[in-house]
This record gives structure tokens, sequence and C-alpha cells, in this order.
């Protein structure tokens, strides 16, 4: 199955997280991604999704089909407008949250994919970019 | 849509379907906990196969929902998490740690009835 992207999903509601990931997974299978490859990107994806939910309010998840370097892959793009991370550093390290969690969320899903990106402005929002290889 | 819950004997037993919502899991917990009481049962299956994706938050809600069971006197193993969706919590860095898991509701089953006295049938 064809699926045309880039896919751009409004998250607003933990609803939109569910549908997130199971666009990405519809992607990445249509691109070939094993079950599995499959599976850690819906869940990286999860984990984006819910940050925008829990910590912006809403925002929006950009998937889509990326080739660099020969290499071809998936990129999810999550951005939102929300009160953004003063300390990007403090942010990726393992069991730290300003909410009530487990504070796995963003190192854990840099584990997940290839490549991972994090910038982010207080004030103004944060962009969080991720990318996965075919294998 | 809500977990349904089946009681059998002396367990019951949750079969969660693929796209759980956070209310769902809130509300599977806030009924086991319920159900444990009035139906008077002492031990739980979490069914999870039909699950593709446990993040962060669903891995905290079912060990939430673990230890409420447990504080009312049930025992809770958790069945059925495919090896995809283990691979990949493992990766994330998550645990079930303290949690009893077995292979599916089979196991689960034969779980709680050599170690916990807790029979879906009677003898």
């Amino acid at each position: 199955m064809y699926v045309p992207s880039p896919i751009e999903i409004p998250i607003a509601h933990e609803f939109d997280i569910v549908s997130a990931r199971q666009k990405g997974r519809e992607l990445a299978a249509s691109m070939g991604f094993s079950s599995t490859d499959q599976t850690l990107l819906a869940t990286a994806i999860s984990e984006v999704a819910r940050n925008i939910v829990n910590y912006a309010g809403t925002g929006e998840l950009v998937l889509c089909d990326v080739e660099e370097k020969g290499r071809r892959g998936v990129m999810i793009v999550a951005r939102d407008r929300g009160p953004g991370i003063a300390d990007t550093e403090l942010a990726m390290r393992d069991g730290y949250s300003t909410g009530n969690s487990l504070g796995v969320g963003l190192p854990g899903a840099r584990r997940l994919v290839d490549d991972f990106q994090l910038s982010s402005t207080p004030g103004v929002g944060t962009i969080v970019t991720l990318k996965k290889w075919l294998r | 849509m809500a977990v349904p819950i089946l009681k059998q004997g002396d367990v019951l037993i949750a079969s969660i379907q693929a796209a759980l919502s956070d209310r769902d899991l809130l509300q599977l917990r806030d009924d086991l906990a319920q159900r444990v009481g009035n139906l008077r049962c002492r031990g739980v299956i979490i069914d999870l196969t039909a699950l593709d994706v446990l993040d962060s938050y669903a891995t905290r809600m079912i060990r939430g929902i673990v230890y409420t069971a447990k504080l009312r006197g049930a025992e809770t193993i958790v069945v059925g998490i495919q090896p995809d969706v283990a691979f990949s919590m493992v990766q994330l860095g998550l645990s079930l740690d303290g949690i009893a898991t077995a292979l599916d509701l089979e196991e689960g089953l034969a779980l709680l009835a050599q170690e916990k006295g807790v029979r879906a049938l009677p003898d």
C-alpha cells in the first residue's frame, strides 16, 4: 500500500497520540520497515506526541519519507508553541521530569531512532526531529 | 473503548484491545479495584496481546493498576506482551519490575493457580 507523505497530524488531545502512531506505523510499513522497526517508530511517535499534549497542550506532528546520503527513512517532526524547555540537556537525562511522569519520554525516544534533534526556545516552543533509516 | 473484564472462578480477566486511550486505562484501574472487592476475586490477569505499542505513560498506568489491585488483596499477572513491544520497552528503558508476567492467558492462569493458589475454575 502506498502512503503519500508528508502527513500532517494536529495534536491536541490524547486520542491524537493513538492516531499519530497508527499513521506512523502505516507509513513505515509502506516503505518496507520491519515489524520491529515499525513498533520502535510508533513508540517514539507516542512519546513525542504525548510531550506535546502534556506540556504544550497543542502542536503538530509531520511524518515524511526522507532520503539522505543514499539512505531512505522516515522523519518525524514534532513541533509546538508551548512553554519550551529551559534546559534541554537536563530534559534529555533519564528519569528527569517536570511533570508527573517517568522521565523516559525524550531520552527513551532518542534510543528508539537513529537520529534525534531537540531544539527549544523558552516562551516560543519546541521542535523535536527524529529519523529512522531503512536497513 | 472500555476494557471488558470477565470473571472466571476467582480470577478477573481484562483483555486490553489495540489503540487504548488514556481514559480507558484509568477506567480499567477503577473498574478492577471495584470488582476485586465486589466479586471477591484474588487473582487478576491483564492481557496485552492485542496491544501494538506500550509507551511510558501506558507502562506507568499498568503498574498503577497492578499495585492498586494488590492493595485490594488481588495478585495480578500481566500476559501477552508481544516480542516487538517487549524489545521496544527495553530500548525505551521501561520495566515492569516486581510485576509477574507470563507468556499468554493460559500460562498466566497456570501461574496464578500454582504460585498463589487462585483458580479460574473449581477443581
